[in-house]
Order: structure tokens, then sequence, then C-alpha cells
């Protein structure tokens, strides 16, 4: 019953998470916020997702398989959003330089944009 | 989950499939339909699990979804590259084809559509095969049926799929300029040594090699095998040629083709030796097992090999 009540309300939480998460990569105006809100979504709501079954595990090797697939999204996660972050931050800087070239300020407002 | 909730999650998920599916098609954006596409396939694979066909599932994940997004990603930014000239900020914009294809091309999908579900519809009310495939699983090598139909009952079919992935990488090849035969095979690719890529290609391997190799091995008796096994492997080698930890092998590498052909030509050379015996792929009940495996771990590697270098690609043109 206490068991079944945590996973409730863990997976809840979670979910809340991934709406924001989704709401963020939807409104947010440039590539790093909406990583910044993907990366939340992906971190914590798995986390508390993963958390809330592990209240209805039946063994210690589910118990397992669900930490290592948290442990696999975080990783992967965390890699790639430094990857984009790297790929979007350099893009920037690339069009900001041809922009500063062309002396065209409207370009400039681009910068970010994948 | 039963009753209420299980038939609430399956209508969910159908439609969830039916919108990722119009999305894909009507979105205007290449890289957003693309996007779609892989979320179509990972709904597909979920309803696969739900119909309790496992093995298809996995291959739904690990091709449908996966690597055909891959390879659609890939064509994305090769296409936009290639017909938007620097500077050009159109360049996710789909152009339109004219009125003419999109209606010719509606007409064929929707008859395709119309002939399936009038096929599926009509279908007389039978158990199809599964009896005689159960009846004859003791003799056929492997415990898993799927396995027993793929390798040992309709050996042809797997077979001639093993030639057709290879005749699609000799299709990719020939794409390639005449002056970079011979270049390693893709993009260049530009890892910072001690960066998160190259730490992320040493951490993520040895779980993914595990994984392969345990989906090829346990393909015998539970779902899994060469072509899920073999999508896992490319994934983690393409991932260790990315990072840098392993230079990405030139196309004209001879042992690169030996492996490319490994898997068809040992399927062959095992048919034709059966063919001798009586039956052409046909496997003689006392050595099934060890031949199924030998097949499987040899289409495992040649799979792999050649999955990897279809989304590697041609040579950079770009010198």
């Amino acid at each position: 019953m206490l068991a079944d009540a945590l996973t409730i309300v863990l997976t809840g939480t979670g979910m809340l998470f991934f709406f924001a998460g989704t709401a963020g990569i939807i409104r947010f105006p440039d590539t790093l916020s909406r990583l910044h809100a993907l990366t939340k979504a992906d971190n914590v709501g798995l986390g508390l997702l993963i958390l809330g079954l592990a209240f209805q595990a039946p063994d210690l090797l589910t118990l397992g398989k669900l930490a290592l697939v948290w442990a696999l999204a975080l990783v992967a996660a965390g890699t790639t959003a430094q990857l984009v972050a790297r790929s979007a931050w350099q893009s920037g800087e690339q069009s900001a330089e041809r922009s500063a070239d062309a002396h065209d300020p409207a370009e400039s407002t681009l910068r970010g944009d994948p | 989950m039963t009753g209420i909730s299980a038939l609430g999650f399956d209508l969910i998920l159908a439609a969830l499939i039916l919108g990722a599916g119009l999305f894909a098609i009507t979105v205007r954006d290449l890289f957003g339909a693309v996007v779609f596409f892989i979320v179509y396939g990972v709904f597909v694979a979920i309803a696969w699990l739900r119909l309790g066909a496992i093995d298809v599932a996995l291959t739904e994940a690990a091709l449908g979804a996966g690597l055909t997004g891959v390879l659609l990603i890939g064509a994305v930014a090769r296409l936009s590259r290639v017909t938007t000239p620097a500077g050009n900020n159109t360049s996710d914009e789909m152009r339109r084809p004219p009125a003419g294809a999109r209606l010719a091309s509606m007409v064929v999908a929707g008859s395709i559509s119309g002939v399936l579900g009038w096929a599926f519809l009509s279908l007389p009310d039978s158990t199809g095969l599964r009896d005689a495939v159960a009846d004859n699983l003791a003799v056929s090598g492997s415990a898993n049926p799927v396995t027993a139909v793929l390798i040992n009952f309709r050996g042809w079919d797997t077979l001639l799929e093993s030639v057709v992935l290879l005749a699609a990488l000799v299709g990719l090849w020939s794409l390639a300029r005449d002056r970079d035969w011979g270049r390693r095979a893709g993009l260049r690719q530009h890892a910072r040594p001690g960066g998160v890529m190259a730490t992320f290609g040493r951490l993520l391997p040895p779980f993914g090699l595990l994984l392969g190799v345990y989906l090829v091995w346990a393909g015998s008796s539970y779902p899994g095998g060469a072509f899920q096994g073999g999508t896992v492997l490319a994934a983690v080698w393409l991932l260790i040629m990315m990072a840098g930890l392993m230079p990405v092998p030139r196309m004209v590498s001879v042992g690169l083709r030996a492996v490319l052909v490994a898997g068809p030509l040992v399927f062959l050379g095992i048919g034709i030796a059966g063919a001798m015996a009586g039956t052409f792929l046909g496997l003689p009940p006392t050595y099934a097992k060890p031949l199924i495996l030998t097949i499987e771990a040899a289409l495992t590697l040649s799979i792999a090999a050649t999955l990897a270098l279809l989304v590697l690609g041609t040579p950079d043109p770009s010198p």
C-alpha cells in the first residue's frame, strides 16, 4: 500500500519534470536553454520515474536493470548535451564572425540557432 | 495489465502510432519528418512488445527506429549541404514536389495499404504454420521458433536478406567519386582527444559489446539474433570510430571486405554442403545447433560491418 502510494507520487512528479522539459524545448528561445530544459527532464524526470518503478520491482535483478537504465541514460544524455552545446556554440561563433565580416547586423540575430 | 487499463493503453498507443505516422508524412520540414519517423518506429516497437513478438520488437527498435533513423538524419544533412548554397537560410524547408508526383505516390501508397488491409481481413481463421514449426522445433537446432524459421526452415530468405544488405553497400560505394576511392569511408571525424566524446567512446563499448554478443548468443533459445546483435555491434564500432579511438577503415581494405562477405559466404557454404547431403540449406538435426551458431556468428560480423559502413557513407567530398 505504502509502496504503491510512493510509486504514484514519484512517477507523477517525474512526469511533471518531463512536462516542464517539453514545454521548455518548445518555448525557450535558443539551443543552450533548450538543452538545459531537455537534460532536466532526462536526468531528474527519468530518475524519479525509475525510483517510483523500483518500489514495484519483484526482485533484485529487476532493480539492477532499472538502475542500469537510469545510469546509461544519464551518461548518454550528459554526453549528447555537451556535444550539441559545443556544436551550437561553435556555429554561433562562426555566424557571428561571418556577420562581422559582412557588416550585416541582421545576421547576428541568428546566433545560437542550430 | 488487464481489462480496461490494457485496452486504454492499447488505444492510446494505436493513436500515438497513427499520429506520429501522419506527422512524419505531413510535416513540411525534412528534419522534422525524420524525427517523427523515429518516434513512429519506437511506438511500433512497443506495439510489437504488446503483441508478444519480442524478436520483431527488438528488430524494429534497433533497425527500424535506430539505424534507419541515423541513415535518414545523415541523408538530410548531406542533402542540405548539396542543395543549398551557404548563407541561404531556407535550408530546412522541403521543396514541394509537383502535384502529379504527390498524387501518384498517394495513390500507390493508398493502394498498397488497401491491399494489405484486405489481405489481413480476408485471412482464413487458422494458426498458420505455427503448429508445423512447433512440431519440428526439436530437430531444428534452436529452441527459439523465430531463429528456427530464420536460419533453418526458411534459410533462403535470410541468405538473400544478407546478400541484399551487401548489395546496398555496393550500391552506396558506387556513388563515391573515382579519386576518392581508397580513402577512408565517411566524413572526417573530429573528436577532441580527452574530450567528452572520447570518454564516452571508452565508457560505453564494453556494455555494447556485452549486449551485442548476448543478443546473438541468446538468439538460439530466447528472442534475439544476428540482426539485432549486429546492429548493436555496428553502433559500438561507429561510436569508437567517432570518438577517434580507432581509425575508419579504407574502402579498399581486403580484411574489411572479407568481413563483409563472411556471413553470406559461410551461410552459402553450409547451404551447399547441405545440397551435397540432399537438401540445399538443409541442416542435419545432429549438427543443427553448432551450424546455426556458426551461421549466426558469421552473419553478425558481416551485418555489423555492413550497417556501420552504410552509416559512414562515401568519403567526404571536401578533401
